[in-house]
């Protein structure tokens, strides 16, 4: 069995290597990737937001949707952290263990 | 658990030294983030950092009080309200949601006016960095406030 794993991961490897030699060339700017929406940003970034930093400009303006979901995943984690960390005010050690002695019983 | 200030004159004076810098630096990360790298999420990790340097050296009890925890639960939903309503206010006005060219700000105008949106923005993303991970750090410390 555990040859038999290690030839169909030798088999997934030769796949994926094999897949790779369709991808575009890094940073190819014919590849479609770059040809899509991202000459645009980059040609009218100065004329839209007045932004010379592209980067600041696509993160916050055209894709200030993404953005404002990065926000809310971080404070979503810290609410969490808060309610699983917090001390309550209420005497949490009593009813804990009233709890695991009921258990025992 | 940090009651005490920590001992040691040396300490001390670095520290309340490098917090103002450390929180220029912060402001300045914010609002430079229109021209190099930088904006809300590197500044409000940095506010963070300086008000975390402070718990550490100062101790939590007199650090709660120049900073209190309840503060930064406060500006993390603050920071994330800025954004909303950033979101939500040209929707009042005409335009689609996060179309910062339609704030009701009417002294600037078009793209002055998205780049002023993209500030506003970027300040509500510190403000709601910073806030959580203060408050991520004083849960963690696991002292009661």
């Amino acid at each position: 069995m555990k040859w038999f794993n290690a030839v169909v991961m030798l088999l997934f490897v030769a796949l994926m290597l094999y897949a790779t030699t369709g991808l575009p060339d890094h940073a190819d700017p014919q590849a479609p990737a770059n040809k899509h929406v991202s000459p645009t940003y980059i040609e009218d970034t100065i004329k839209d937001t007045h932004t010379p930093n592209v980067v600041t400009s696509v993160l916050a303006d055209y894709r200030g949707y993404d953005t404002l979901g990065e926000t809310i995943v971080i404070f979503t984690a810290g609410l969490a952290c808060v309610l699983i960390l917090m001390k309550r005010n209420g005497n949490d050690k009593a009813t804990l263990s009233k709890h695991n002695s009921s258990d025992h019983m | 658990m940090i009651k005490q200030h920590y001992q040691s004159i040396i300490v001390q004076t670095i520290c309340s030294l490098l917090i103002p810098f450390i929180q220029l630096f912060a402001l300045y990360v914010i609002f430079h983030g229109h021209y190099g790298p930088g904006g809300g999420f590197q500044g409000g990790v940095l506010l963070a950092v300086s008000i975390i340097l402070q718990r550490l050296y100062l101790g939590t009890k007199i650090s709660y009080q120049k900073f209190p925890p309840k503060l930064a639960m406060a500006f993390a939903g603050v920071g994330l309200l800025i954004y909303g309503l950033a979101g939500i206010i040209p929707m009042a006005y005409g335009a689609s949601f996060l179309d910062y060219g339609s704030l009701p700000l009417f002294w600037v105008h078009g793209a002055e006016l998205r780049a002023l949106g993209i500030l506003i923005v970027e300040i509500g993303i510190g403000l709601g960095v910073f806030g959580t991970l203060v408050l991520i750090f004083d849960n963690l410390v696991g002292e009661r406030w």
